[in-house]
């Protein structure tokens, strides 16, 4: 079953024209993702215009009725509950990135400065935390952060040594745990992107800066941040979308005081019954990750940071 | 760049590893607590045959816990087996081919990437839910034949959240390709099928096998989609451990994040071998 008998050595003879085996070889692909990803994704569109009936099942209707309610307007009037909630969710995803961008920069530049044959080690050792898995992370900061937990026992333990009262601190469950949860789970997604900037500049370029005059402040300013962008812009995106949608760290380590967008949509579909106004509540959420997504994209350029990250 | 401010960025740079590690080393630790309300370490346990050991034998006995392990590992290998496949197919295609739909094909693979999981697990949610209840109605199945969610959904979903990520790392890896390799496998009188398995596959193996360490990582460490797409029976390991969160929690669950961190980083480290090995 070969083509041997042909004359001419390439192109070969018994095969599919490209684009019929460009389409078998997408086919599958395709298939699944229309499937699980944009049938599902237009039926809550669908849904989110629909209603609730008393049995918790969906009402197809064509109402802009869950929309109204997000953004504040019902029969009594001006009711802010949800778009609190919205409010607190983009900003705390915004504090989240901020805060990420300005511990994973430091690290993401060592390891980029550091010996060619270290990297990988330190790279290796910044996705080893990211391999235990999501829960079992918000697991560990419970421990750091109660009232009887670690940190509280070494501050307390500190105190006892320096003679001091020490009175536990309240930090668990609290929005700064969160903040704090958030900021790790995700950190390890701002690094990488970063360093693979950073790692690409050229060293010569440290070297004009200071032959040119500039000290390390006007280099870092000048050369450093603005090579490093892109970078930076990746991380946002890795960083942002996922700290928009997550209700774990803020149902566990805000012990129900926070309430995120998604812990909304959660409840709406498993306590509440409403798959109608949680699916709103949804395309609400995926609207303002896009707005941002493709403001930033726009805005900086999109590099393939996201892809060697 | 002087002394002084390289050893900033060091201290930094340590103080920042040490951020990411802390949480880890008390998992570990606590793991031998002798306490089993856990809350401040009370020395180490020696309890039983087992010693120090005492909470890992204890997961041995906990039925609830070892069926979720194996749910996690069916649903992990099953996706990664299939995702790998499909999504090297759909990286060769879009890399080789020209064909119609092929600007579709792109945007779509990059939906998993930009939107929150979670609209995508209720999406998936509302999807199966809904076809459910319209096949179970009209074909009127009744108790346990009824169809609901379970592994079966939850394995297809991995697979879909998967494949766009196995096609990004291998297609990077085709990028960089040199066709004049098959050509001249080609020129050889290879047939496309052998010149694949002989030249292009073990060329490109390195990628399809990051492509698949990943897609097997993210469905270990999944939440959201499988919270959203799982049923009854179908409780993997991050579901239990998100379920004991709210409840109580003992030595054991970190005996059990111990056992987790050392088999993925055995897993990891065994990879990252295979692939240097490969080139």
């Amino acid at each position: 079953m070969t083509t041997a008998q042909s004359p001419t050595p390439a192109p070969p003879v018994r095969s599919l024209p490209p684009h019929v085996r460009g389409w078998l070889l997408i086919a599958p692909t395709l298939l699944l993702l229309t499937v699980l990803l944009i049938i599902p994704l237009i039926l809550v569109v669908i849904t989110s215009f629909g209603a609730r009936d008393p049995n918790g099942n969906v009402i197809y209707t064509f109402s802009f009725a869950n929309y109204l309610r997000l953004i504040g307007i019902t029969d009594e009037g001006f009711d802010p509950l949800y778009v609190e909630i919205l409010w607190r969710s983009v900003a705390l995803a915004f504090q989240t990135t901020l805060l990420v961008i300005v511990i994973a920069f430091p690290l993401a530049y060592f390891v980029a400065r550091a010996p060619a044959r270290r990297r990988n080690l330190f790279l290796f050792l910044i996705l080893v935390p990211l391999w235990t898995n999501f829960v079992i992370r918000i697991y560990a900061w419970i421990m750091i952060l109660r009232s009887q937990g670690v940190l509280n026992g070494l501050l307390g333990w500190a105190a006892g040594l320096a003679g001091l009262p020490f009175q536990p601190l309240d930090l668990y469950p609290s929005p700064g745990a969160v903040l704090v949860g958030m900021v790790y789970e995700f950190l390890p997604f701002m690094i990488l992107p970063i360093y693979t900037s950073l790692e690409k500049i050229d060293e010569s370029l440290f070297e004009a800066a200071a032959d040119l005059g500039a000290n390390a402040v006007r280099t870092f300013w000048r050369v450093t941040l603005p090579l490093a962008l892109p970078g930076m812009v990746a991380g946002t995106i890795l960083v942002f979308i996922p700290v928009m949608g997550t209700f774990i760290v803020s149902d566990i380590l805000g012990g129900r005081q926070v309430i995120l967008v998604g812990n909304l949509i959660q409840r709406q579909f498993l306590d509440a019954r409403d798959a109608a106004f949680g699916s709103a509540a949804s395309i609400i959420l995926m609207v303002l990750t896009l707005v941002v997504t493709v403001f930033y994209t726009r805005r900086f350029g999109f590099g393939e940071e996201i892809v060697s990250a | 760049m002087t002394k002084k401010r390289s050893l900033g960025v060091t201290l930094a740079a340590m103080l920042v590893y040490a951020f990411l590690y802390a949480p880890i080393l008390v998992l570990v630790v606590f793991a031998f607590n002798d306490s089993r309300t856990n809350v401040v370490f009370e020395g180490v346990v020696n309890r039983g045959p087992c010693g120090p050991f005492y909470w890992f034998c204890q997961l041995a006995d906990n039925r609830e816990l070892l069926n979720a392990a194996r749910n996690t590992l069916t649903i992990a290998f099953t996706s990664t087996l299939v995702s790998t496949i499909v999504g090297t197919m759909a990286a060769l295609a879009l890399q080789r081919y020209r064909f119609p739909g092929k600007l579709f094909s792109e945007a779509a693979l990059y939906i998993p990437i930009v939107i929150p999981e979670i609209v995508m697990g209720i999406g998936i949610l509302v999807l199966f839910s809904t076809l459910f209840r319209f096949l179970n109605a009209s074909l009127g199945l009744q108790g346990d034949s009824r169809l609901a969610m379970g592994l079966g959904t939850v394995i297809v979903s991995h697979i879909a959240f998967s494949v766009p990520f196995v096609t990004l790392v291998v297609r990077a890896r085709l990028h960089g390709f040199d066709k004049a390799v098959e050509e001249a496998a080609m020129d050889l009188y290879a047939n496309e099928w052998r010149t694949f398995w002989r030249v292009t596959l073990p060329i490109i193996a390195p990628g399809v096998l990051s492509g698949a360490l990943l897609a097997f990582t993210l469905s270990l460490d999944d939440f959201v989609i499988t919270f959203f797409t799982t049923g009854p029976g179908a409780t993997t390991l991050p579901i239990y451990v998100y379920g004991l969160l709210r409840r109580i929690t003992t030595p054991e669950l970190n005996a059990l994040s111990t056992l987790w961190i050392t088999l993925v980083f055995i897993t990891v480290f065994i990879t990252q071998r295979l692939e240097r090995r490969m080139g």
